[in-house]
């Protein structure tokens, strides 16, 4: 593998977990994130 | 319009597990590293990472506002949400393609999702690893499960395993998605999508481990690495004639530089010519001359051989001036994120006003990005190169979806220690990702016929089932050289997502506007949206779809409206894919017609109240 190889996946893969891990971050995060949606509103399938 | 809306989701974490789970599927393991490898190698991430930043993320979030927006008011099907947009009838008509294009996408992504699973069940009870190591061997139990031989193949009783495989897993996604958005496919989600990443971290860690190739020591993880992720330049020859009245003997080319064998990257040749592609790292500073001396036999005995140049190495630049390289990392971004399918733009569609799609829209590409880099580009075309060697993967048709993933990868796992266990964890997590894919392709159709046609789930679901397995068995039936398939993937999973990619970003920048587009994309907000975003999707991303639309449609197009010939006044396979695609069509032209009318009345009623 050369240098370059190794810059280009180096430069990829940490990238992407940084992204990863300040979005999961972000939204562990806000407060009273998961608030912001809907309450269970239950499914029958029976709705006809 | 305000109808009462009945499902929703019921978490956070589980939209955007749902998102990510619909759009990790076998691209992200399968399809990238074969993309990357194919063009360029590490050079693919430079168009790869631009096309996500001025396509991807401005694409999500249009999709993720617009099936919001379109919810709020009542909408969640994209013919429903086009029309309410756009203020007409025939915005309605214009959506179709959010329904249709994933409907058919599901007819044969399903069988692909059986043959993951048939190739998990294979570890599991032998028929595979007992293959040993036999590309050959692989390639025709490939080819046999899933009838490439001839038509009606997979009917023919002779491989019924993989048509009760086929059954079940139209089964579980019915059934899943028979119970609705929460109680189903976020449900299935939260606890595959985990399981799935286990799975893939267990395979990777057995990959990262494995020993190098005793018989090739340079075949080891670190340059199967290098293989996947090295900037490739390559030098050409001139392509050899073989002397008039000799065929070339199959494998007997051989390559020297001054005395010194060398394994060349590629050899094409057929029975008249030979071309040979060199790898430019590996001779770099040899040499010099760029003189090779190449020996190959003719199938009249004869030993022949020849003095010939290689060109000069080609430059970073020149291999990311072709187009072809800028269109492939396009889709790929396209069919990883599950954009312009019309599937983000359904599930978003089931959130509240105030519910954020900013950051969850990221978080879905970040994570589906992590399953696709990290996940995918470590597996595979490592793996393969271990086991199978540079020269196997550098002929593109070894590192395709299917050939990388049914051919290569089932031989490598049946040449490694406790290959059952792994060849069968590696086509479980392919399934797993496959269902969270076809799940959200079924949703989009379900969402048309409930609020559409005022269908109950139990209907739509029974509609659609009758209407996806005929194209199944279609697709199935004419299953020699994969030609239906591959006629509905072109037309659908390529043609179609550009246009309907394109008409999403033209009516949130330009029909819903700059000022409210913004204010959209802000609502519920828990990151701040850059306001450059909107320079981005009312300008370039249109114009950088259509230049990468017409760059393709001009290379493969003609091929395609070529195949669509009839011969010997029978008509082709790909005619018939096209008369089946229209037909599908002329259905949902109908359902949409029936859905206006029930629109007009409901709209009739809300004004007089």
């Amino acid at each position: 593998m050369t240098v370059a190889g190794w810059m280009v996946m180096g430069f990829t893969v940490i990238g992407v977990i940084s992204l990863l891990s300040w979005s999961i971050w972000k939204v562990i995060s806000t407060p009273n994130s998961t608030e912001h949606l809907h309450g269970t509103m239950d499914i029958d399938p029976e709705d006809d | 319009m305000s109808k009462e809306k009945k499902e929703s989701w019921n978490s956070r974490v589980g939209v955007i597990l749902a998102v990510v789970g619909s759009a990790v599927g076998l691209g992200n393991f399968l399809r990238f590293p074969g993309e990357a490898v194919k063009n360029g190698g590490g050079l693919f991430m430079v168009p790869y990472i631009i096309a996500f930043l001025i396509v991807g993320i401005p694409l999500a979030w249009s999709e993720w506002a617009l099936g919001r927006y379109g919810g709020n008011r009542g909408h969640n099907s994209a013919p429903g949400i086009f029309r309410e947009i756009l203020g007409t009838s025939k915005g309605a008509y214009l959506g179709m393609l959010g329904t249709i294009m994933p409907m058919l996408i599901y007819t044969y992504y399903v069988i692909l999702e059986a043959l993951c699973l048939y190739f998990a069940w294979g570890f599991l009870n032998g028929d595979i690893p007992k293959l040993g190591n036999d590309v050959g061997a692989v390639a025709t139990h490939f080819k046999a499960a899933v009838g490439a031989n001839a038509n009606g193949e997979l009917f023919s009783g002779s491989n019924s395993p993989m048509l009760i495989c086929l059954i079940l897993c139209t089964l579980i996604n019915f059934s899943l998605i028979y119970r609705g958005i929460s109680k189903g496919i976020e449900i299935f989600c939260a606890i595959a999508m985990p399981m799935l990443v286990v799975c893939a971290f267990v395979v990777l860690f057995r990959v990262i481990t494995l020993p190098a190739n005793p018989e090739h020591p340079d075949q080891n993880f670190i340059n199967g690495l290098g293989f996947m992720w090295n900037p490739e330049q390559t030098r050409t020859t001139e392509v050899i004639q073989i002397p008039e009245g000799e065929t070339l003997l199959p494998d007997s080319v051989h390559l020297s530089e001054h005395g010194e064998n060398i394994t060349p990257l590629l050899v094409k040749s057929d029975a008249q010519s030979i071309q040979v592609i060199l790898d430019h790292h590996k001779h770099d500073g040899v040499a010099a001359d760029n003189q090779f001396t190449i020996t190959y036999e003719t199938e009249s005995g004869k030993n022949l051989g020849d003095t010939l140049t290689a060109t000069e190495p080609q430059s970073y630049l020149k291999t990311l001036s072709n187009p072809g390289v800028w269109v492939a990392a396009t889709g790929q971004i396209f069919f990883s994120l599950s954009l312009g399918f019309g599937l983000i733009l359904t599930y978003s569609s089931y959130l509240k006003r105030d519910d954020d799609i900013a950051l969850s829209s990221i978080t879905s590409a970040a994570g589906n990005g992590f399953c696709e880099v990290v996940l995918g580009g470590m597996i595979a075309i490592p793996a393969a190169f271990i086991f199978l060697g540079k020269g196997f993967l550098s002929d593109p048709s070894n590192v395709g979806t299917f050939g990388l993933g049914f051919v290569a990868l089932p031989n490598v796992f049946n040449q490694m220690p406790a290959g059952a266990f792994f060849g069968f964890l590696f086509f479980f997590l392919l399934f797993l990702a496959a269902v969270t894919s076809s799940l959200s392709m079924l949703q989009p159709t379900i969402a048309l016929l409930e609020e559409g046609l005022g269908l109950s789930r139990k209907k739509s679901v029974s509609l659609l089932a009758v209407i996806t397995l005929i194209g199944t068995i279609f697709i199935a039936w004419f299953s020699q050289g994969f030609a239906a398939l591959d006629t509905v993937d072109f037309w659908m999973a390529n043609f179609f997502i550009f246009i309907f990619a394109t008409i999403q970003t033209i009516i949130f920048g330009w029909v819903i506007g700059k000022e409210k587009g913004y204010k959209e994309l802000c609502s519920g907000a828990e990151i701040k949206v850059p306001k450059i975003i909107m320079v981005l999707i009312r300008y370039i991303s249109p114009l950088y779809l259509l230049g990468i639309f017409l760059l393709w449609a001009k290379g493969i197009l003609p091929g395609y409206i070529k195949a669509m010939a009839w011969s010997n006044g029978k008509p082709s396979v790909a005619f018939l894919s096209i008369s089946f695609i229209l037909l599908v069509i002329t259905f949902f032209a109908f359902v949409v017609a029936k859905s206006n009318q029930r629109w007009r009345k409901e709209d009739l009623l809300e004004e007089k109240s």
